[in-house]
Formats: C-alpha cells, structure tokens, sequence
C-alpha cells in the first residue's frame, strides 16, 4: 500500500507542472493584455505610462521567464495580486471564498450519491421494467435540463409566487445576532433551492454508473452460488453484489469535481452565493489574470486531489489494484 | 458492403428498435432537422424583423409561443434558433471527435513513449474544469459563434482519446493487423484503413452526449451573457433575454428552456440506446 502511494505522489508532480503550463499557455497565448484593459478606459495614458504598467506586472519580459518566475511564485503558494482595484494577493480572495463553494459542493455530492445509488441498485433489480424505465427518464431528464433555468422556474414559483423559499445569497437580511443554530438552519433554508437543482443535475452519471456495475456483478458465478445456496435475495442483493458494484463508483467522486467547479460558476451566479464561482466568474470577465490562473491551478489540482482520493479508496478496498503493476 | 457488415447493421438495428426511448428521441432530433432546414417556409415572420406594435404579447392563434420584448415571434427564433444551436453541437464535438480519434489512434497504435507522453496530456487536460476554462478563453477573446464552437471542441475532446486508445489496444493485436503488417502495409495505411473504422463505434456514443453537452454549454454561456451574440437567435440568448421579464412574460423563458431540454433529453436517449445496441455483453 505504502508503495502505491508513493508512486501515485510522484505520478503527481509532473501532471501538477503540466497544469500550471497549460494555464500559463491558456492565459498568455490569447491576445489582448490585461494592461489593454486598464488603458482603454482611459485616453489620457501615454506610452510611457503603459510601459510603466507592462514593467509593473512583469509583462515586458519573454514568455519563458514569466512562466519561470511564476511557477517559482506558485511553490510558495503566491498566486500574486489581484488587478482589481484593491489588488489584494490572490490567495487570500480565493481561501476566503473556498470554504463556502468546498462545503456546499460536499453536501451536495453526498445528496448525489445518496441519492443516486439507490436508484442505480433499484434500476438494475427491476431491470427493464416500468420502474427503471420511469428512473431512466428521470435522471436523463434532470441531465438534460439547463440547470439555470430550471433554478430560474424554482426561483420563481417557490421565491417570488409562492414566497416559501429565499432566492439569493446565504443568510436572510439580519441573521447576524441570531443563536448559532439558528444560524444553522437559516442557511440550511438558503441552501434547499440551490441544492436541490444540483442534486437533480448530477444524478444521472452516478447513477446510470451504479445500474451498469451492478448488472455486471449480478451476471457473475457467485451470485448465481449466492442464489444457489439458498441466500434470500436480500442478502443476496445487499451483501454479495451491492459491495463489489459499489467498488468502481467510488472512482466517480474524482471525476465529478471539475463538473462542480463548471456548476458552481453558474449557480452561485444566480443565486448569489459569495464562493469560488462567483469570485471565478467576476475575475473572468474583469481579466483578473493573476486571478483567473489562481483558480484554474486550485481547480485543476483540487480534480488531481480527488482522483488521488478515490484511487486510494478503491486500491484500500479492492487488493487487486494495489498489488496489480497499475 | 459485405456479409459481415450488413449482418453487424442488422443485429445493430433489430436492438436499436426495442428500444422505445431511443427511437423517440431519434424521431424528435429528425424532426428537428426538417423544421429547422424549411424554417423559411414553416413561419410568416422573419426571426429578427420587430414589431413594437405587439410587443410580449402572450401565446395566441398569431403568435403560438408569444412574442419577446422586440415584438419578435418567439417560435420563430427558438426555429432559427435551433439552426445555430444545432450548428454549435454538431462542429464543436466534430472537433473534438478529430483532436480525440488521431490523439487515440496514435497512442494506441504506437503505445511507448508515445503513449505515455500523449496520455499524460490527456490526464492533464481532463482536470481542469472545462466551463471554466471556456469561460476565460471566451472572455479574453470575443464570443463569436465560431469561437465558441471551437474553443467548445477543444475542451471536450479527452474522452474520446481514451476510449480510441483503449478500442486501439485491443484491435492492434488482432490477426488482420498483424497480416497487414506481414503484406508491408505502411503504419498511416493501417492505422486510417484498418484500426479506424473498427475503433469507431464507442465514438459514435460520445459524438451523440456531445452534441447534447455542447448545446447545453453554449446556453449556459449565453446565461452568463458570453454566448451566441445577439440578434442571432441561439436558444441559450433567447432564454437568456427573456430572463428579466419572467415575472409578466413567462412564454419567454418556458419555451425555450422546453426546446433545449427536450433536444438535449433525445440525443442522450439515443446514445443510450445506441450504447446498449452495440453492447456485445447484451448478447448472452
């Protein structure tokens, strides 16, 4: 096991560089400069004051040694300065605004899986009968819909029609001296809209997954001996192959993140939730550069965590990972 | 066609047809096509002419979805609208159906260094988050129609990489390879003539969920108000312009939203269905 991770760490570092150059590449290959940006709004600018601004962020010097002297920046974990007006360090606007993206996407995964897998098990039981084919419409319907709009009908009927739910932010205009589990439960409510269009969202891949899985273990000699040796089904069913099927689903959790950080942008836009999305989305539109690549390499590197993560989950559960040459 | 293929088609297509959903789905995407290539003759309006006479009024005998705040017919533009956004699925995942097959089919053709180098990039490209990554490419360049579908293609093509390479592991070491090799045939000849066409079929499920995620991209993007400008109609814009007037002008963010979910709903249906139809493991 000790050997298998360390190969896993190593295998790390250079994906980790090729994530930094490929953010690099993405931000610095496209034309206009964020200095355009901040001279365009302004005709008085000379020349020389925007050589001035070029030499400032460092933008006068070749590719390669900008590239260098970031990457240099990086390993200390300086993402450099905001552009924006405050030009605040990077670092400190995204760990601020990290906490709440990470735990909402969290509660949202479990809702996913605990939801989904149920589901996919269900589905397969019952296979080809009403019941999964009515479930396979349903998570390909939740797929299909644009979650903006559908979040803009909820908001809609339950925020503004039937005034049951709030449609914006975290907390309700002075929570502040409230109890803390008033607290609590005050963002629970918040979060019942915008939680629920991401469950809905993101059942189908998990659970079409866990359908398959599971029957192709269900196919397999030992359940058919399970079965044989006069196992209720039950047991059959819950003990013998839902284990071994739930196995390969765990490799999804990795998978799924990059897809939550895309989600996150859209719906902390519409529901105005201050976390990583919306921080994303303004500093894209402002050409934050420093900014944008600050959250390209967390993104991307929370992904390389993740599937670390659950590569590690499945070799501890399953030896025939660890001790294969994988 | 030879006897095997036209047995292949068969078998394919018997299974394909017990499927209801699939070919559900598959009749909606046909009829979307036929609507959107006679738009011109189907509706009186043209999809951008205004008339501030009658402007968002409600689905009548005139105007069967309502008109938008333009006075524009709204199921005018959500036809012409699927021309764009169909146009949009369709050449953003045929980029990146050619970026991922030649990326596979060399990988795993050649495996080695090669292999490793190329999956590496794959493994890299695959985590970041893509809408992100579309956003700021969009942002930093100009959200035209054409940027949009290729910088779409260019972040969705690892997928397919790895399923070519895999379906490529497996062929290169079938005997018909091997005589190709044996006749002297030249690596870009087996590669094209041999291992391609056997290599396609798990892509042709990824192309069908493709053009469904990047229609659902481009509306997603067109939320955020960096999709398909404005006064071309894409479904996503057209959604997006009636989203200030939900509240007195529902038709304007119902219909759309309905166009989008029920086209994209009907390619995933028809890239199950096709999944499970060349699934040879449905055969026992």
């Amino acid at each position: 096991m000790a050997n298998y991770l360390l190969k896993r760490l190593i295998m790390m570092v250079p994906l980790l560089l090729g994530i930094t150059i490929i953010t690099f590449a993405v931000v610095h290959l496209t034309p206009g400069e964020p200095v355009e940006m901040q001279v365009a709004m302004n005709p008085r600018v000379t020349a020389e004051a925007r050589e001035r601004l070029r030499k400032f962020y460092g933008l006068d010097q070749p590719l390669h040694v900008q590239y260098l002297k970031w990457v240099g920046r990086l390993a200390k974990l300086d993402f450099g300065r905001s552009f924006a007006p405050d030009g605040r360090p990077v670092v400190d606007k995204i760990k601020e605004r990290i906490p709440v993206t990470l735990s909402i996407n969290i509660i949202a995964l479990l809702l996913e899986f605990g939801l989904a897998i149920p589901i996919g098990v269900v589905a397969a039981i019952r296979r080809d009968t009403p019941l999964d084919k009515g479930m396979t419409v349903f998570v390909f319907l939740g797929f299909s819909i644009p979650t903006f709009w559908l979040a803009l009908l909820l908001m809609y009927l339950f925020g503004v029609k039937l005034g049951w739910l709030p449609i914006s932010g975290l907390h309700s205009f002075g929570s502040g001296g409230f109890g803390f589990l008033r607290q609590l439960c005050d963002m629970a409510w918040h979060l019942i809209l915008p939680l629920s269009v991401a469950t809905f969202g993101s059942l189908a891949a998990v659970s079409r997954y866990m359908r398959s899985s599971m029957l192709e273990v269900v196919s397999q000699d030992y359940i058919t001996t399970a079965r044989a040796k006069g196992l209720s089904e039950r047991t059959v069913i819950l003990k013998h192959a839902l284990r071994n099927a739930l196995l390969p689903v765990v490799t999804l959790l990795g998978f799924s993140v990059p897809g939550l950080i895309g989600g996150s942008v859209i719906m902390e836009t519409i529901f105005s939730i201050p976390g990583m999305g919306q921080l994303a989305y303004g500093g894209v539109m402002a050409r934050d550069y420093p900014l944008v690549m600050g959250i390209l390499v967390i993104g991307a590197g929370l992904t390389l965590v993740g599937n670390l993560l659950s590569d590690i989950l499945y070799a501890f559960a399953d030896p025939r990972i660890r001790l294969g040459k994988g | 066609m030879s006897f095997r293929e036209t047995y292949m088609y068969s078998v394919f297509w018997r299974r394909f047809r017990k499927n209801r959903f699939a070919l559900i789905g598959g009749a909606i995407i046909v009829t979307l096509f036929i609507l959107s290539s006679l738009a011109p003759h189907l509706t009186p309006y043209e999809p951008d002419s205004l008339d501030l006479y009658h402007v968002l009024t409600p689905p009548s005998s005139a105007h069967w979805f309502g008109t938008d705040d333009l006075g524009r017919d709204v199921l005018t533009r959500i036809i012409y609208g699927a021309r764009v956004s169909l146009k949009v699925g369709f050449i953003a995942v045929g980029i990146a159906m050619v970026i991922g097959t030649v990326i596979g089919l060399v990988a795993g053709y050649y495996s080695g260094w090669v292999d490793s180098v190329l999956m590496r990039f794959v493994d890299i490209m695959i985590c970041f988050p893509s809408f992100l990554l579309i956003l700021a490419v969009i942002t930093m360049r100009e959200p035209s129609i054409w940027n949009i579908m290729v910088i779409i293609g260019l972040t969705s093509w690892m997928g397919v990489a790895r399923l070519v390479r895999a379906e490529v592991l497996s062929i290169r070491e079938r005997d018909y390879i091997m005589a190709a090799r044996a006749i002297g045939a030249s690596d870009p000849r087996i590669i094209f003539r041999h291992v391609f066409p056997n290599a396609m079929s798990p892509v042709l499920v990824s192309a069908t969920l493709g053009v469904a995620g990047a229609i659902l991209t481009e509306s997603a993007l067109s939320f955020l108000g960096i999709g398909v400008p404005p006064p071309t109609p894409s479904w996503g814009n057209i959604l997006t312009s009636g989203k200030e007037y939900l509240e007195f002008a529902w038709w304007l963010t119902l219909f759309p939203g309905l166009a989008i979910t029920v086209t994209v709903l009907s390619y995933y249906l028809v890239g199950e269905g096709v999944r499970d139809a060349l699934d040879p493991r449905l055969n026992r």
